[in-house]
């Protein structure tokens, strides 16, 4: 009975490689994430719905569609994948990096979405008095508009993490389904449902998963709450 | 002493005034939609005008002749609204230093001590933005203001979205900063009798020109 609680060897292996690519995804993604953000909601200029398009495609698309791209971009024979291997002897494919690099590109549209939410709303009249208390723009930037859209950057951030953790099609395509290295928890619970006698093992992965998407929101509700607490909106 | 010239056209509205304020403090009085917000928007570097000149102590902040436009952070102007403008993710105290930051301590006029003990906000220093009372917030913003070191205060309306008992929280440190704090300001109203107890010397403007100078 206490073994049915406690992790086995392979499960560890498994949970810790979906952290580190979510952790890693998220970290890739945030600065970038904030800038494209910041110039949707903020700025007009010559192709911004086309970029916002295209930005938004890993949402609509079936997820293998991005990681065939991917394979095609960056794999080893790939038009920018071959000139990294032959000048730096760097290969994404296959690689936990590559993995990151999958689930950073499904995951970057969502957490645009709630930080370009978050920063449209944000009162321009409030930067517009920091400005003229002396805030140049920049600073405006770091000491008003950022903070102020905290709530939408942790919900991104968290929306970002889940949707790594879940990745399941692009990260297939591009790097495979290799033990040890690429193969995440979505991976293994479907690697588990093919493999005769595997039901339990895949069962056991799937309460995992369910535990660590409810514990997600959870906390992502509670920083929410704590954050907008912070910006003076009171929560119901 | 502040001089203004400026012509600004937009499709439903023509601002064109001609000004130099020689005394402290200037009422600019005028019913809503005359361009009041609009010529300050224009001092203060919010808006830009399509000629003329806005000259701060013998500096032009803008000159459409000199091509000078100065962005709105180096003009030094401070800026009180009918809405405080407070921000919600600080404290009164940190809403008060936010402008020092950006002041070097060797130009900076007022300590934030002096600033406190003037508008007497010294309980309200830990409070929340939203915890704050309307007249309680117009303190906090004029003290702000005051602690960016401004050239010129601008006041839009400071009391409009207050009712009568609110007002009398305002009011006398309104006059405390009119009486005895030397720097230049422009108190633009819609009320006649607000501006009467803060100072005799009135603009008038309507329809984007001035139409008086008492």
């Amino acid at each position: 009975m206490l073994k049915l609680f406690s992790f086995t060897p392979a499960e560890i292996t498994i949970l810790l490689l979906s952290l580190k690519v979510a952790v890693f995804c998220v970290v890739l993604i945030i600065v970038p994430a904030i800038s494209v953000a910041w110039l949707l909601a903020r700025k007009s200029f010559f192709g911004k719905s086309l970029l916002d398009s295209i930005i938004h495609l890993p949402l609509v698309l079936p997820p293998v569609v991005p990681g065939y791209l991917l394979l095609l971009l960056l794999g080893n024979q790939g038009l920018i994948g071959k000139f990294l291997n032959i000048h730096f002897g760097f290969s994404l494919a296959f690689t936990w990096m590559g993995a990151v690099v999958a689930s950073a590109v499904m995951a970057f549209p969502l957490m645009v979405r709630s930080i370009r939410l978050a920063i449209s709303q944000v009162d321009r009249r409030l930067e517009l008095a920091a400005q003229s208390l002396g805030a140049r723009p920049i600073s405006v930037f770091f000491s008003i508009t950022l903070p102020l859209s905290m709530p939408g950057i942790i919900t991104g951030l968290i929306l970002a993490f889940s949707r790594s953790m879940g990745e399941f099609g692009a990260t297939i395509t591009f790097v495979g389904n290799i033990e040890s290295e690429t193969r995440t928890l979505p991976l293994a619970i479907y690697t588990l449902t093919q493999t005769p006698d595997g039901d339990l093992a895949a069962l056991r992965l799937v309460i995992i998963s369910m535990a660590l998407a409810l514990g997600a929101l959870m906390i992502s509700d509670r920083l929410e709450r704590k954050a907008s607490a912070q910006i003076g909106h009171i929560h119901d | 002493m502040i001089e203004i010239s400026v012509k600004l056209k937009r499709q439903d509205f023509e601002l064109d005034v001609s000004l130099a304020l020689s005394q402290r403090v200037t009422a600019i009085f005028g019913p809503s939609g005359a361009g009041k917000s609009t010529l300050l928007s224009v001092i203060a570097g919010i808006i830009k005008p399509d000629q003329g000149r806005v000259v701060i102590n013998g500096n032009a902040v803008f000159d459409s002749e000199k091509k000078i436009n100065i962005p709105i952070h180096q003009r030094k102007i401070g800026l009180v609204f009918q809405d405080g403008r407070l921000f919600p993710h600080l404290n009164v105290e940190h809403n008060l230093t936010y402008p020092l930051k950006f002041t070097p301590e060797d130009a900076q006029q007022f300590k934030l001590k002096e600033i406190i003990n003037l508008l007497e906000i010294d309980t309200l220093l830990n409070r929340r933005t939203h915890q704050l009372s309307g007249g309680e917030k117009q303190r906090v913003a004029l003290g702000r203001a005051l602690l960016s070191s401004p050239r010129l205060l601008m006041l839009d309306e400071p009391m409009a979205s207050l009712d009568e008992a609110l007002k009398s929280q305002i009011l006398p440190y309104l006059k405390k900063i009119a009486d005895e704090i030397n720097i230049p300001m422009i108190y633009i109203s819609h009320a006649k009798e607000e501006i009467m107890q803060i100072t005799d010397n009135v603009i008038y403007i309507n329809a984007g020109k001035i139409v008086r100078i008492n």
